[in-house]
């Protein structure tokens, strides 16, 4: 991790300096000959607990800063860490394919799986390339033409979700990006294979949902989902979008908000300081829960799959019934 | 997916060397494409399109409602189902009580059973005017419950749009999850062969354009509704140019496929009825 200082977040930067300190002791001490083992010892002990501390009471802005960490693994890093004989599929067989969406078939230890993800590029050049994750209508078109596919063949399908959301351009309302995400959103609702949705970094509103209902939806400890970009949010409420942070706190959009409003099933961990630090950690958990949710699901009829995955987004809602409470 | 993205119309619809013209006080009101100056009365007549221009007005989900079922026949339900505040999101309450206060409404949308030329239909209608129309969990769980009751009464579904809310934020993530709901719904109706008529409206928008409004087995627009995905002035920041005349309209949407047909105001009603008719002849319908 020698380039880890490139990319300290705001909130690390005790963190980071005491570290420095450490470093400049070790030196000076090697150049004068001097033993500061003692002082190193304890040092490194006030960076432990001070890390900790840290980590233990993140406030959803600074969530949204790990999420937003240029060094995250994206949908093709966890495709090559969980999966095996990927294969990606191209197109929508209709109008082009979208290099923000992409899908293809490939191998859960033994069992074949479509996945369909969205990819953000990991630099600016693949960024470009990749539309910065921003689905087009094609892509989720493709989306929907590869989960038809996986019905088909009785494949199950995991989707990974990172985006922040549909690319609101001039040739995704001329063909329709409205009308694709939805087309997915009922089909998804009961495609007759199980779905397993992973957020995986960044939930954006309808792009995100556009590849996101399905039997089981698992999100990352330091991922995000939320209806409008927390810029957007604190245009809106204060006319100043710098005060994003008060509006991550706001929109609940975290994965432990999600869990206790139902929205997810499961949070999936990461190591302490971020998926970035540890990918191979971070996709090693990823997998284990998606081997063990899929046994699950491969083993429930069709028919109680499909009521359980309408019964699930049906019961979701917060308001209250004043002819039902009063029976 | 947002409502405050809404344009403004004086880009598109008004030429900018046209004149202000005094309008006098009281009973006229001025036309907000062609300018002119008609008696309140007049276009209150003429369902609040410009009997000059055809320019289709914004009208409250009651309106519509009084336009599209048989006098006495529309039967509000799940009323019963109202709003919670459960993120503490700021002026949230105030905005629902100021919105209940204007509109008469308890939600943005009313649903129920109602009649279309004796034919009995499940109708849903969402009112701008409340909340910009917006989806939150109301709306997400009265359009559920009104579909889940059309296919236990074997009843085609009309849901008139008029949401350029698009998702509630109010709501968060919860709002995005009664797309999902509602969609989950139409399948189930389209399982059955249960007919769903998309009437979309002026403005449409955001996660109600992303979900039900355009997943009708028929789309219908009113004339030059905007009907959207990300609002104009969204995409003018991406685009860093002004969007060319007629984008988004209704217009433009049935030229890029998305819309089946274009029915003024005046003759929807008797288009709902009529392609309702062909699909499955009324008898089969009536339940009760
Ligand atoms: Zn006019």
């Amino acid at each position: 991790m020698a380039d880890e200082h490139y990319h300290v977040l705001e909130f690390e930067k005790p963190v980071y300096e005491l570290k420095k300190k450490i470093e400049e002791l070790k030196h000076s001490a090697r150049e004068k000959n001097l033993n500061v083992d003692a002082e190193v010892k304890a040092l490194e002990d006030k960076v432990t607990s001070l890390r900790s501390e840290i980590y233990k009471n993140l406030d959803p802005w600074q969530i949204v800063q790990i999420m937003r960490h240029q060094k995250r693994p994206k949908t093709l890093d966890y495709i090559s860490m969980i999966f095996t004989d990927f294969t990606e599929m191209h197109g929508d067989r209709s109008f082009g394919d979208d290099k923000a969406v992409i899908g293809g078939m490939a191998k859960l230890n033994d069992i074949p799986v479509m996945l369909v993800g969205i990819q953000k590029g990991k630099d600016t050049k693949e960024n470009i390339m990749r539309n910065f994750g921003c689905g087009l209508p094609e892509g989720y078109r493709k989306a929907l033409r590869l989960m038809k596919f996986a019905e088909k063949f009785h494949m199950p399908v995991i989707t990974f979700i990172d985006t922040n959301g549909a690319f609101p351009g001039l040739e995704g309302e001329e063909r329709g990006v409205a009308e694709a995400i939805a087309r997915n959103l009922l089909e998804m609702s009961h495609l007759k294979v199980p779905i397993i949705v992973n957020v995986i970094g960044e939930g954006g509103s309808g792009g995100a949902l556009g590849i996101g209902v399905g039997d089981r939806v698992l999100m990352f400890k330091y991922a995000t989902y939320s209806v409008i970009s927390f810029e957007g949010c604190a245009s809106i409420l204060w006319k100043d979008a710098a005060k994003a942070s008060e509006a991550a706190k706001i929109l609940k959009p975290t994965a432990k908000d999600l869990l206790q409003l139902n929205v997810i099933d499961e949070i999936i961990e990461e190591p302490m300081e971020g998926a970035h630090v540890d990918p191979e950690t971070a996709a090693a958990n990823l997998k284990k829960a998606l081997v063990a949710h899929l046994s699950i699901l491969l083993e429930t009829p069709l028919e109680e799959l499909l009521e359980k995955r309408y019964k699930k987004f049906r019961s979701m809602g917060v308001y209250t019934d004043e002819a039902q409470s009063a029976i | 997916m947002a409502w405050f993205h809404r344009p403004k119309y004086t880009i598109i619809r008004r030429p900018a060397e046209k004149s202000e013209t005094k309008i006098p006080e009281g009973m006229w009101v001025k036309c907000e494409k062609c300018d002119s100056i008609l008696l309140k009365q007049e276009l209150d007549d003429n369902l609040n399109v410009c009997p000059k221009c055809n320019f289709h007005g914004r009208i409250t989900a009651k309106r519509r409602v009084e336009l599209t079922a048989d006098e006495g026949t529309f039967q509000a339900m799940f009323e019963n189902i109202r709003p919670v505040d459960f993120l503490k999101f700021p002026q949230y309450p105030e905005k629902l009580a100021s919105s209940e206060k204007k509109t008469g409404l308890t939600e943005s949308v009313l649903t129920g059973r109602a009649k279309i030329n004796g034919m009995q239909v499940a109708l849903a209608v969402t009112d701008f005017f409340f909340m910009g129309g917006s989806l939150g969990s109301v709306m997400g769980e009265r359009i559920t419950s009104l579909i889940e009751l059309a296919i236990n009464e074997n009843l085609p579904v009309i849901i008139i749009s008029a949401s350029g809310g698009g998702a509630r934020m109010h709501e968060g993530v919860m709002s995005l999850m009664q797309m999902a709901k509602i969609s989950a719904g139409l399948a189930r109706l389209s399982d059955k062969k249960l007919p769903y008529i998309s009437v979309l409206t002026d403005p449409t928008g955001g996660g109600v354009t992303a979900s039900f409004a355009m997943l009708g087995d028929l789309n219908i627009a009113e004339p030059e509704a905007l009907i959207m995905f990300a609002g104009p002035r969204v995409i003018e920041g991406t685009i860093k140019q002004k969007l060319p005349a007629g984008f988004q309209r209704s217009e433009f949407l049935q030229e890029h496929g998305m819309i089946d047909t274009i029915v003024n105001r005046k003759d929807m009603k008797n288009t709902l009825f009529n392609l309702l008719s062909n699909i499955r002849s009324p008898k089969q319908y009536a339940g009760r």
